[in-house]
């Protein structure tokens, strides 16, 4: 599948921010968040702007993003409509308690509206998690791993984040630390098994099973319908060569698990050091951008079988 | 609504007849014709005379060599959207703009609504929803709805184009929903056949197999052996010779 950079951004940037917003509200409602309110104003503003370039971008590679709002109709059978909806919907508590930061009132409710925000970031990124792993077209993603690899990775990732600020601001808040280590530690042993599974996956759908021709022999594509390569060859027919996969996971494992769980460990130590912390919150960036570009790179579609490919 | 309807009785598609299809193209370029000015119009073009074209085509024209144990054959292949009874390109969207008619089971963009997401055509197993960059919307073969039901055209184009096109009869249009229609009798007399019908989509278009001609085993001529010139009996020659023999024993 053709890699959109609207979408990595957006999976990605968006995915960080509801994880950072899935731990602040955690935070929030068992009074683990350590300084004045405008600690917690501050890496709200980070979480909410993160999650809204993401949405943004998204709408990037819609061809008319101005009809948006049609989005929000079909929620009863479509996990992208979902994921607007859920979107949307966790802005209203995420919000609430942005604005009740921000004006300083004494408010009884804020970790009510932290459960609430953690609750609509989880549920946003498992319907994000749930487009890709609800086509049946495409086996890599067709599993159920995958939108718990996308849960995973969103709270990796937003806990880094947490980590980060929180060692700026000079607090040395551990559970943010564990909090990254057990999410990474996760996401990676379970890309370690999405991978295996898929490499262990020819496909069930062969050329003949396509045209329907197999009972009367093997089936071998001779002219193509046109001269060029078409929309559906360009956008389900990307594909990368075995060995610049091989060399981009090991970038996967080595930039979004191995290093940030080292440096973590290593900051646990130093004590709390902000510096390994920005080292980890880099390359996970980097790591997690190109486990991503891969997710897409390495997905084969069923309708390639009419373009030559033998299985999928 | 992008829920699927009740599977309603009338279920109109395609059968089309791998046996008889020559590969002419009339199909794909009179859909091409009919429906940049029909319904979703335009279907946009890009360098269509230049190095590198493309476009958006509602319908394909493959061709596939069939290999059996005695014999292979070319066969022709147009591919277009199947009107499956239950797609998942329909339950994707996220606007309700792709549809699946409940009245005749046709499935539709609706241009307007349409945000061109693209998860649709992620969705089709059949390739068969193109993008029109221009348009930033969804295309796909509509079965000329703007034409079955056409009252301004004369009655006998109220066909789709491509079948109204085709020289030599390898498609037909009708009600497969109706076991007595023309199209359902010569699919049940001929084993009509579902593509890729593992997936469970249910298409409702059908495909006719191609006949093969009949050559028995005993009739293939067997393949011309290479000649082999005469040595002259040197020992390089024979050396050669030894080579060339165990190396032909291999494959």
């Amino acid at each position: 599948m053709h890699p959109a950079y609207s979408v990595i951004l957006f999976t990605t940037a968006s995915g960080a921010g509801y994880g950072l917003l899935f731990w602040i509200g955690l935070a929030e409602a068992f009074g683990a968040m350590p300084g004045g309110r405008w600690i917690g104003f501050a890496m709200l503003t980070v979480a909410l702007a993160l999650i809204t370039v993401g949405l943004l971008a998204s709408t990037l590679h819609l061809g008319h993003p101005e009809r948006a709002l049609g989005a929000f109709s079909q929620w009863r059978s479509s996990w992208l409509s979902r994921e607007a909806v859920a979107a949307v919907v966790t802005y209203i508590p995420a919000g609430l308690l942005w604005l009740v930061w921000l004006a300083g009132v004494d408010s009884g409710a804020t970790p009510a509206l932290g459960v609430a925000a953690a609750a609509g970031a989880g549920v946003t990124v498992y319907c994000t998690g749930m487009i890709y792993a609800a086509l049946r077209t495409i086996r890599q993603w067709h599993r159920p791993v995958v939108p718990v690899i996308y849960l995973a990775l969103a709270s990796g990732t937003g806990a880094l984040l947490l980590g980060l600020m929180m060692a700026l601001a000079g607090f040395a808040v551990v559970w943010t630390l564990f909090a990254a280590l057990v999410s990474l530690t996760a996401a990676g042993l379970l890309k370690l098994s999405y991978w295996q599974q898929n490499d262990g996956d020819p496909g069930r759908y062969t050329a003949e099973m396509a045209t329907g021709l197999g009972h009367l022999g093997t089936v071998r594509p001779l002219d193509p319908p046109h001269s060029m390569p078409n929309f559906v060859m360009r956008e389900m027919g990307f594909s990368v060569a075995r060995k610049h996969a091989l060399t981009l996971r090991r970038t996967v494992l080595i930039c979004l698990f191995g290093g940030p769980l080292g440096l973590i460990v290593l900051s646990m130590f130093t004590p709390y050091d902000a510096g390994f912390m920005a080292i980890a919150v880099l390359a996970a960036g980097i790591g997690v951008i190109t486990e991503r570009w891969l997710f897409f790179a390495e997905a084969e579609h069923v309708s390639m079988l009419y373009y030559g490919a033998a299985r999928a | 609504m992008t829920s699927l309807p009740q599977p309603s009785d009338v279920k109109l598609g395609l059968v089309i007849d791998l046996d008889i299809c020559v590969g002419c193209q009339a199909c794909a370029t009179s859909c091409k014709e009919w429906n940049t000015g029909g319904y979703s119009a335009p279907l946009s073009d890009h360098d269509p005379y230049g190095a590198d074209p493309s476009g958006a085509w509602l319908n394909r024209i493959h061709a596939y060599e069939v290999t059996t144990d005695t014999a292979s054959k070319t066969v022709h292949f147009p591919r277009s959207c199947l009107h499956c009874e239950k797609p998942d390109c329909v339950t994707v969207c996220p606007t309700g703009a792709s549809y699946k008619r409940a009245e005749d089971g046709i499935v539709l963009v609706n241009p307007d609504t349409c945000i061109g997401c693209k998860l649709c055509s992620w969705a089709c197993p059949y390739g068969a929803r193109e993008y029109d960059h221009d348009d930033g919307v969804m295309k796909k073969c509509t079965l000329c709805v703007d034409r079955i039901y056409n009252e301004t055209i004369p009655e006998e184009d109220r066909v789709p184009a491509c079948v109204k096109a085709c020289p030599t009869g390898a498609r037909a249009f009708g009600d497969l929903g109706d076991p007595d229609s023309a199209v359902s009798r010569n699919v049940a007399a001929r084993d009509g056949f579902n593509l890729l019908d593992e997936f469970g989509y249910e298409p409702v278009n059908k495909y006719l197999p191609p006949r093969f001609n009949s050559v028995t085993p005993d009739q293939v001529l067997p393949a011309p052996s290479e000649p082999v010139p005469a040595s002259n009996g040197s020992a390089i020659e024979n050396l050669f010779a030894w080579v060339d023999r165990a190396l032909s024993a291999k494959g």
